[in-house]
């Protein structure tokens, strides 16, 4: 997808004075925190399985080259292709190559943010190959030209009325007058639709949650089931997926499975979950009769060494964004690109580099409550704070900014003088301050009473009567 | 293309800092995929028996599921004959081959196909391989006998399970299967089912049948009828 | 105690020591009552969390060992800030990660720090509290992100309000979310901060209260400028006013009467 995390003040403005989009968001970031309370309620175990998962998955990134060197032996032993890629543009050829040898004229395809990532369908469009988005919000988004603004839920930002106009100007085929009066109806109509595509593919396309090095199996989650169809129908399957999604052991995935639907819905499990392995059996009478795997590495190698390894530990559950306060009142659109909500703001400068992404690990206040909820214990605002250290080592953080900051360091450095400076400052505030208790303009405060008023400090400082109360206390 | 994977293997080993594994770290790594080390089971992937069947039951019906019991396989028929009637369905199906032993016309007012599922096929019947007490899942195998098609396409999913294969964790599936196909062999699809397809993509507001089967329905063979 | 009673250094913090000193003294009142010896070191100023938030490591480090100078040889170092307190505890030691001679006195620095309230229940314990001074209200409380999910102060600063006489609290729905304070996100990013106060401000009304308490200025001031920009009436205070029975002097960002 397009790229517009350099403009994220702009988008945040613009999501912010979005009436609906933000009555989506205030249902939706209710709603899933409590669910998955409800869900972390029913299994006690749910911290010591965290801490468990990530180790399953900082083993498994240890030696990665082993599992995916296993995974890929594995594959190609039960008839598969395994296809390594080192940016996008490759993941993107490598795919209309595979589609172009299938003969594919369209292509079903589940959600994958990966997907997503590369650009992929409009690669494809460009070369003459429909792309189609079966999972149902993917295709509504697809169908309006939008972008995901959830990783699980792409369309969370619309209603079912703005859907029910888009359906009726996308569907020109079906008759005027229909009734698209709820989400049942607006259900209904894509359902329809949709049957069709799947049936007639050429080739079905798919993401990964995880491969497994022991059976070669890609593991893939939905709730609609679209995935099995895109995966059973046609006659070439191919899954896409980043190269930190490998784990050796079908138990080690089970595990992290516990974790995956209870941190994103908040449902026990979801409602499929397959392990697709290889090609199957000769009589087998549904599968495809070619299966490919387009690994990717795009950036995900560079940040195994370094300060966001950990960061490859994500298992896309989405629980960070359904938490975070600021993505609640900015949705995902604003963050610019894929990945949205604090894992965005680590992935996004990993995946695109710092200068498309600047803005984005500055934007967090620090709340830490990614981190408390992440089922996979990624350190999320210590990454954050690592990629504004590179930026001041850079010197990328505004100019301003790293003034103020050096005059405030190196007060902090000197008491005496410190003393001496802030208490004739706030001496005289206190006093301009003391008749209304508040400013509603400052200098150099711009940012502050931009939304609120500054309250006016006391007047000496606590430092300055301390001393005053010590000395005639001798 | 093998440019990229050597590529990709130095840079994930450069990121890594090391060079490729030593001989005795690769055979540490293959003895634990020779033999997988079970982590921890929660306390509801635990227990035996009658329990296993209650809590089976119970997480299933939370996942939007029905369930009937059936004292034998060859009740099936009239466990599937009576859920249509009573949802107003219509009584032709698609079963699963594995299931043709069974005698699906006779008095139950079924016309019984075998086979892959298609595009026209409103009631798919299949046997699952095993159920997972802990979230009420069925576990299916795709192949000739249980064809996948029949998972994923009719709008009605009625499944059989044998209560003598309900499993109280996800790993004892993964045992058993290693039982029966023998060690690292795999069908092509296993898949974990809990519930009718679902989406709550539109406001958040729970809807059934999004694309395959609106209604999931379980027939528990556990010798007890009812 | 054996040894005699503990001895306190207080790190006041530089938003009570510039602004609202009357903290400070509540605090003092607050741990001379429990018994302990408080001294306030006079070379103290900031603990850090500018520089290290903002990404500039260096200053951080440099202003962290001053901070572990300063506060050499107390029993304990006491914080009436959860985001101050959490800084070193937590981010002092790390500052230090790839220094093993400064990171074992930050982490001996850390070891004895706490947070006001935590200090007072986890540490000294209530029984060694006297009893607390009246309040007339119904407060609700808001959780600092810092002392909450970084020294789990949740508990103690509710087992403390409920000795107060007279005083009832209310728990808002979203006591936990942040208020959107920040540090220097609030002044960056005032559109989005200013968004998540205000949802914060409409969580705190929504519990009738007609006092917020916290532990932590920044987040106090971001609230009560929020509403007082709103032109509510809810007032506004910091724990350590209510316990030490100081609330003689005006809430936060409120007129001083003559």
């Amino acid at each position: 997808m397009k790229v517009s995390s350099p403009r994220f003040k702009d988008n945040a403005r613009e999501a912010l004075a979005d009436a609906a989009l933000r009555e989506s968001l205030r249902s939706f970031t209710r709603s899933f925190p409590l669910k998955r309370q409800e869900a972390i309620a029913r299994l006690p175990e749910f911290d010591q399985l965290r801490d468990i998962g990530r180790a399953i998955k900082d083993h498994s990134l240890e030696h990665l080259d082993f599992y995916l060197e296993r995974f890929e032996a594995q594959v190609t032993a039960r008839g598969g292709q395994v296809h390594w890629c080192r940016d996008a543009a490759e993941a993107r050829e490598t795919i209309l190559r595979l589609c172009r040898e299938a003969g594919a004229k369209t292509v079903t395809k589940s959600k994958s943010m990966v997907g997503e990532e590369i650009d992929l369908n409009d690669h494809l469009e460009t070369h003459g190959i429909q792309p189609i988005e079966t999972d149902l919000g993917e295709y509504i988004i697809q169908v309006r030209e939008e972008s995901p603004s959830h990783i699980l839920a792409p369309a969370i930002h619309l209603s079912s009325g703005q859907i029910a106009d888009t359906f009726r100007d996308k569907h020109p085929e079906l008759p005027a007058q229909r009734s698209l009066d709820d989400p049942q109806t607006v259900l209904e109509e894509a359902r329809a639709v949709l049957r069709n595509k799947f049936l007639n593919a050429d080739v079905g396309l798919t993401g990964a949650n995880f491969l497994i090095a022991e059976t070669g199996s890609v593991v893939v989650v939905t709730n609609e089931g679209n995935a099995d169809l895109v995966m059973t129908l046609p006659k070439t399957h191919i899954v896409l997926a980043g190269l930190e999604k490998v784990v050796p052991t079908l138990e080690d995935g089970t595990t992290i499975l516990r974790l995956l639907a209870r941190s994103s819905t908040g449902q026990d499990t979801a409602t499929y979950t397959t392990f697709c392995t290889g090609l199957g059996a000769e009589d087998d009478p549904d599968g495809p009769d070619a299966l490919h795997i387009v690994l990717l590495d795009n950036g995900r190698s560079e940040m195994l060494a370094g300060a966001f390894r950990e960061m490859l530990r994500c298992i896309r559950c989405g629980a960070c964004l359904n938490h975070c306060p600021v993505y609640a009142q900015i949705g995902g659109h604003a963050y610019g690109w894929v990945y949205s909500g604090p894992m965005g703001k680590v992935l996004t400068p990993g995946l695109l580099g710092l200068d498309h992404a600047a803005d984005l690990p500055n934007a967090s206040s620090f709340c830490g409550k990614c981190e408390e909820v992440c089922p996979m214990r990624i350190p999320l605002p210590k990454m954050m704070r690592s990629w504004r250290e590179r930026q001041f080592e850079e010197k990328r953080t505004p100019a301003r900014a790293r003034a103020g900051l050096r005059l405030w360091a190196s007060l902090a450095r000197r008491p005496a003088l410190y003393r001496w400076v802030m208490g004739l400052t706030f001496g005289v505030l206190g006093r301009m301050g003391r008749r209304r208790g508040r400013f509603r303009r400052m200098p150099f405060a711009g940012g502050w009473t931009a939304v609120r008023d500054f309250p006016a400090p006391e007047g000496k400082t606590f430092l300055a009567q301390w001393a005053e109360r010590k000395a005639s206390e001798r | 293309m093998s440019d990229a994977r050597k590529d990709i293997l130095e840079r994930i080993r450069a990121g890594l800092g090391r060079g490729p594994l030593a001989e005795g770290a690769i055979s540490g790594l293959e003895k634990n995929l020779a033999a997988p080390t079970r982590h921890l089971i929660p306390e509801r992937g635990r227990g035996e028996g009658r329990a296993l069947v209650d809590r089976f039951r119970a997480e299933a019906e939370r996942a939007n599921a029905t369930i009937a019991r059936i004292a034998a396989r060859e009740d099936a028929p009239a466990g599937v004959a009576a859920y249509l009637k009573e949802h107003g369905l219509p009584t032709a199906i698609r079963a699963a081959p594995a299931l043709e032993n069974v005698s699906w016309t006779e008095q139950n007012g079924l016309t019984a196909g075998f086979g892959q599922a298609g595009a026209d096929d409103a009631v798919g019947v299949t046997q699952a391989f095993a159920g997972v007490a802990e979230t009420g899942t069925l576990v299916t195998l795709s192949g000739p006998q249980t064809p996948s098609s029949l998972n994923f396409l009719p709008d009605t999913h009625i499944v059989l399970l044998d209560s003598a294969r309900i499993f109280a964790a996800y790993e004892d599936v993964w045992t058993r299967l290693r039982t029966e196909l023998g060690s690292g062999e795999m069908p092509r699809a296993v898949t974990w089912i809990a519930g009718p397809s679902r989406s709550a993509d539109i406001e958040l507001k729970l809807l059934l049948g999004v694309h395959g089967p609106r209604r999931l329905h379980i027939l528990l063979i556990d010798g007890q009828g009812g | 105690m054996p040894g005699g009673p503990p001895h306190v250094a207080l790190f006041v913090t530089c938003l009570v020591d510039l602004m609202r000193p009357s903290v400070g003294f509540a605090a003092v009142r607050l741990l001379e009552t429990a018994g302990c010896r408080v001294t306030v070191p006079a070379d103290q100023t900031c603990c850090g969390q500018p520089a290290y938030n903002s990404g500039d490591r260096a200053d951080a480090r440099a202003i962290a060992r001053q901070v572990i100078d300063v506060f050499q040889g107390f029993d304990y170092v006491v914080v009436p800030s959860g985001s101050c307190a959490g800084m070193i505890r937590k981010h002092y030691p790390e500052l230090f990660a790839d220094d093993p001679q400064a990171r074992g006195r930050a982490e001996d620095l850390a070891g004895r720090t706490h947070e006001l309230t935590s200090f007072l229940v986890d540490v000294l314990g209530l029984d060694a509290l006297g009893p607390m001074a009246g309040f007339d209200g119904t407060a609700t409380y808001h959780d600092g992100c810092s002392g909450l999910r970084e020294l789990g102060v949740k508990a103690q600063p509710r087992a403390l309000l409920q000795r107060v006489d007279g005083l009832s609290l209310r728990e808002g729905e979203a006591a936990e979310t942040c208020c959107g304070f920040g540090g220097t996100f609030c002044v960056k990013y005032p559109e989005i901060s200013g968004a998540m106060v205000d949802a914060k401000v409409d969580d705190l009304l929504a519990t009738g209260a007609d006092t917020v308490l916290g532990g932590d200025l920044g987040c106090l001031f971001n609230i009560a400028g929020r509403l007082q920009r709103r032109g509510e009436k809810l007032r506004v205070r910091h724990v350590a006013e209510i316990l030490a029975g100081m609330t003689d002097g005006v809430a936060i960002g409120e007129p001083v009467r003559d």
